[in-house]
């Protein structure tokens, strides 16, 4: 990495009193960068298909609206689970698991977190999320494999080494996810399913068949497991637990039990993934008789039921405050559902992050819904997904945020998602609540041209306007300004009738306001 | 022949296959007899018959262009004024670095036309006798010998054994690395006789008697020929003949050869010794079990011995030891085809290198403007070879590689802990990265194969008929799914996601990010694939 040598030589803990929004910065100087966040692990909970995030997290402060939007597949007002951290939303009925994680301040909430310019296919889009890359980019490495590859530029080569005797990350599934592609090899190893872990702790080979090829691959199968480096390793943290909690029996459970037992068994393995499909809900997502109940709601059981079961397990073993999870899926699904009961590709969703040392709260606020929504409206991003990121760089894997830039392609303001403990570093512990309207617009409905009104703390500030899909239309501010009230004008002679969104980013700060022309 | 391990015996004799002839079968029969199973080759005899394949497949290819220099550079030229780009195979040794660097050019030379093969069986048993008249190049250390070795091997790899074993034995790469050039009648040198009976003819089986003494008077018989040098042919000295007569045993029918006092009697000696060798019904069955191990398995079993080596050795001996009827017999016959077969043999290295360009097709840089590059690409196909343990040229000994021959491992003793990994490192480099040698690159290229399947769009076709060409072994319905929602669905379920991006790719052919969209998964797939126990079978 260009920036190791000069990062090397610099004085890591910055000691700067700055008030930022009020709240009191603090940082640690003189920490041991090499210790903190040595330990610190990553469980990344991959939902294949595209998640409808609005019957994930549901507006109540603008339920009407959202009842209006999705009236085929509204779930009842009454029925919502309500958090402490906010009571402007309420959870999916099924989530309960959920629930008292948030609860027990083990569990945060990111509103609408996508990127500018949405893409819409499964396949780009979940690319743009492990590459973690400009939507109009293509990058072939990932996210956690540019972040492995900083400290191991030479992997696989000479590894595993006394330093690093295990698996840097694992993927627990039969193919690595892009995220974990470092620049060269794989930063990652695949423990394919279930049944192939406990062969492989258990030393044993899958059953061939009984024919003279057979024999061949039984033995072929033997040697590629002699030569799995980390098998010794792998087999000796999983023998070391023998008692883990009850999971519920689903495909996700087991998947994160094998995670826990690895964690627990004291490997030192940075970063793990684990992946669920199913969440391309098109049609019939609820069961029209009941919309708290049907697939979209079951997913959700399952996955809320297995990170609470896995979450308790850590406990159990005593690694809770070692682990950090997340959950991401390729987008989020359009804000008006569809005539088949189900809802179509859509941009910005809600993030789940878990863990003891999460900062448990809700970031952002509920998205906006037109009252006649179009079938092409998207939530809004609120938050880019690299800047959630960022954070777990910074604030749990304690990088330097010049590496940040380096992983993560270019520059992304972290959030206040982690605790301070994690990494003794310059990070907020407790939400930003703003509760002022830091843009405006006047006139707003617009005809040719608009004045937009904002607030910046100083520092960089940025104002993209994107449509109702998520297009970037205009970037009318993007620099240093000096803190207070500033304003620019916006030539919207170009711009089609319709509904805006003006974005404002200052810092950890980040506002969407409504507009219409 | 002891039975190693059979738990279900391979069904059929030697009567002609009439069954299905699909791509499972023919796939079969190219891996088996090329270098893979490239999809063209299979779609090319998919148009003809098994009969008529493989009568094509016998057919000698004309013989390629002679190696060149690709080694000349700023700094250096060759001594003997060979230019860049022309072949070095006329001129004389010159010294030990230009000779280490036409070596060179040779291994890489031979590695370029396993992967240039021609539809044919040729380049395929050219291997099959440089395992079996084993040299060394190192030991040999003349790339002029080395190479007039390779025109022996290639004119008469499907010719007549008996010929072929005459010429080999008055071979000058031969009579050096087996020593025959220092045997002289007041210094016997015994190698090449001992190694032309346990070797190359008679075998060790237990049809095979031959005795020490036989051994002595096969030596006799050769002493005096030598090598010129000048030529780089065989040379007659008179005066290190042993010009008496030679005595055989009674495994040879107390033949005795007279012995001769010219360079034409000597001549006739080797004549007569030879027809005496061939008269010994083991020869052909020593060929034959060898072209079965090769080809078909491993086990002589009893039954195998009985009903597919006896009747082909006396094939070949009913044709003069004329080899393509043997084969032809072999490759045509029920057992070859019996599905019990498919899969059963471990690639070697170099199946497993060149096999795996031939596969995928991989383009080289044209040779007439690339020399050095092209060169040096196959010289890195060579290398990938050679660190499996399968060093082109280099046996590890005159027996040839262990792996075709000893009992109780053959195959699998290509596969350690050491290789295994470097089986895969290959794969996964060549699917990635590729191999580039001075900015020119080779890469497979996975979009360009799976357009070669015939319905790419579904992805449940494209990995079973991928499969069909890369695996030997079934592999469950399961496997397919999760292969192909991990990774050609990106953990959907829904396969219309895949036929819309295969769809897009094809349709707006100069939109890049959905090639990229479409390239990476099938990297991952390929990769995926290619790395598994099942793609090192054949």
């Amino acid at each position: 990495m260009k920036r190791r040598d000069f990062i090397q030589n610099t004085f890591a803990g910055v000691v700067m009193p700055t008030l930022l929004n009020g709240l009191s910065f603090k940082a640690f100087g003189n920490v041991d960068e090499a210790a903190i966040g040595d330990g610190n692990i990553l469980v990344v909970v991959q939902l294949s298909g595209g998640n409808d995030g609005l019957n994930t997290v549901i507006p109540i402060d603008k339920y009407g609206l959202y009842q209006n939007a999705r009236k085929n597949i509204a779930i009842p007002q009454d029925k919502l689970l309500k958090i402490p951290q906010a009571d402007t939303l309420g959870l999916n009925p099924v989530m309960t698991a959920f629930q008292t994680m948030f609860k027990e301040g083990k569990a945060a909430l990111i509103q609408s977190v996508g990127y500018p310019n949405p893409n819409f296919s499964h396949f780009r889009a979940t690319d743009i999320w492990n590459t973690a890359s400009d939507s109009n980019v293509f990058v072939n490495n990932g996210w956690t494999g540019r972040y492995l590859a900083i400290n191991n530029p030479n992997y696989p080569t000479g590894y595993p080494s006394t330093k690093y005797p295990d698996p840097l990350a694992i993927q627990i599934g039969s193919v690595v996810n892009t995220a974990l592609q470092g620049p060269v090899q794989s930063m990652a190893m695949a423990i394919s399913n279930p049944s192939s872990f406990y062969n492989l702790i258990a030393n044993k080979v899958e059953s061939t068949p009984n024919t003279l090829a057979g024999k061949e691959l039984k033995f072929l199968r033997e040697v590629a497991n002699q030569t799995n480096l980390y098998a010794n390793s792998i087999q000796g943290a999983a023998a070391k637990v023998t008692k883990q909690v009850t999971y519920p029996n689903t495909s996700l459970a087991n998947k994160l039990k094998i995670v826990a037992q690895l964690i627990g068994g004291g490997l030192k393995t940075k970063v793990y993934y684990v992946s669920m499909g199913g969440f391309d809900t098109h049609s019939n997502q609820v069961n029209t008789s009941d919309t708290t109940t049907g697939t979209h709601a079951n997913l959700w059981k399952t996955v809320s039921d297995a990170i609470k079961a896995f979450s308790d397990d850590l406990v159990g073993l005593g690694v809770s405050k070692k682990v950090l999870g997340l959950t991401y899926s390729e987008f989020g699904r359009r804000v008006k559902s569809n005539a088949s009961g189900g809802t179509d590709h859509g941009a910005a969703a809600p993030m789940f992050m878990f863990g003891d040392l999460v900062n448990p709260i809700v970031l952002g606020k509920s998205p906006e819904i037109a009252a006649s929504p179009s079938t092409n409206d998207n939530l809004t991003m609120q938050y880019d997904f690299r800047s959630v990121y960022a954070s777990i760089l910074t604030q749990w894997f304690c990088l330097d945020q010049a590496y940040v830039d380096d992983v993560l392609l270019k520059d992304f303001q972290p959030l206040p998602l982690v605790q301070v403990q994690a990494c003794g570093k310059i990070t907020a512990n407790e939400p930003i609540t703003i509760t002022e309207d830091l843009i405006s617009n006047y006139p707003n409905p617009f005809a040719d041209s608009t004045t937009l009104t904002f607030h910046t703390k100083g520092g960089h500030t940025m104002i993209q306007i994107f449509d109702n899909i998520g297009r970037v239309i205009s970037v009318p501010v993007d620099g240093e300004y000096e803190a207070g009230s500033q304003q620019v004008i916006v030539n919207t002679s170009d711009f089609n009738s319709g509904m805006y969104f003006a974005r404002l980013q200052n810092g950890e700060i980040q506002q969407v306001h409504r507009m219409v022309k | 022949m002891s039975q190693f391990y059979s738990p279900t015996a391979i069904q059929g004799g030697i009567d002609e296959y009439k069954g299905e002839w699909k791509v499972a079968q023919i796939s079969h029969l190219l891996k088996r007899t090329m270098f893979g199973s490239n999809p063209d080759d299979i779609a090319y005899f998919q148009k003809r018959s098994v009969s008529q394949t493989i009568d094509e497949l016998l057919l000698t290819p004309a013989n390629p262009e002679p190696p060149l220099n690709f080694y000349d550079t700023v700094d250096y030229k060759d001594p003997q004024g060979i230019k860049f780009g022309e072949t070095w195979v006329n001129t004389i040794y010159g010294d030990g670095t230009v000779n280490s660097k036409r070596k060179a050019s040779y291994k890489y030379w031979w590695v370029m036309q396993m992967a240039n093969q021609k539809r044919s069986i040729h380049e395929k048993m050219v291997l099959f006798w440089h395992n079996h008249f084993s040299t060394e190049i190192n030991e040999v250390d003349d790339a002029r010998y080395l190479y007039i070795h390779n025109t022996v091997l290639r004119k008469y790899a499907l010719g007549n054994f008996k010929e072929f074993v005459k010429q080999i034995t008055l071979d000058p790469a031969m009579l050096k690395y087996l020593n025959g050039r220092l045997n002289s009648k007041n210094a016997p040198d015994e190698n090449y006789g001992r190694e032309l009976q346990e070797l190359f003819t008679v075998g060790k089986g237990i049809g095979s008697k031959y005795t020490e003494d036989d051994v002595k008077a096969a030596a006799r018989v050769l002493t005096g020929f030598n090598i010129n040098n000048d030529r780089i042919v065989y040379n007659f000295n008179i005066n290190n003949h042993d010009i008496t007569d030679k005595k055989f045993s009674t495994f040879y029918n107390n033949t005795i050869i007279k012995g001769g006092i010219t360079q034409a009697g000597a001549e006739k000696e080797l004549d007569d010794m030879l027809t005496m060798i061939f008269e010994v019904e083991e020869v052909s069955r020593f060929i034959c079990r060898k072209f079965y191990q090769f080809f078909i398995y491993y086990d002589i079993t009893p039954a195998v011995e009985k009903d597919i080596i006896e009747p082909l050795a006396k094939i070949f001996r009913d044709n003069q030891y004329e080899i393509k009827p043997v084969l032809r017999v072999l490759f045509k016959s029920q057992h070859f085809f019996d599905t019990n077969v498919y899969g059963a043999m471990i690639k070697s290295p170099l199946d497993l290198v060149v096999g795996t360009l031939r596969e995928f097709d991989v383009s080289f840089p044209l040779q007439k403007d690339f020399v050095q590059e092209y060169y040096n690409l196959f010289g890195e196909m060579m290398r990938q070879g050679q660190i499996m343990q399968q060093d082109i040229g280099e046996p590890p000994n005159v027996a040839g590689w262990p792996a075709y021959y000893q009992a109780p491992l053959f195959y699998e003793i290509w596969i350690n802990s050491d290789t295994y990994p470097k089986r895969n490192q290959y794969t996964n480099t060549f699917i990635n990265s590729g191999f580039t040698k001075n900015t020119k690159k080779i890469q497979l290229d996975v979009v360009a194969f799976a357009k070669k399947m015939p319905i790419p769009n579904d992805p449940n076709k494209l990995i079973n008929d991928s499969l069909e060409i890369l695996y030997k072994v079934p592999v469950t319905t399961e496997f397919v799914q999760q292969v192909k929602i991990d990774i050609l669905l990106s953990g959907q379920s829904t396969d219309y996601y895949w036929t819309e991006l295969w769809d897009t790719m094809i349709s707006k052919p100069n939109d890049t990010n959905t090639l990229n969209m479409v390239t990476t998964r099938l990297r991952s797939l390929y990769q995926y694939l290619l790395a598994l126990p099942e793609y090192q079978l054949s």
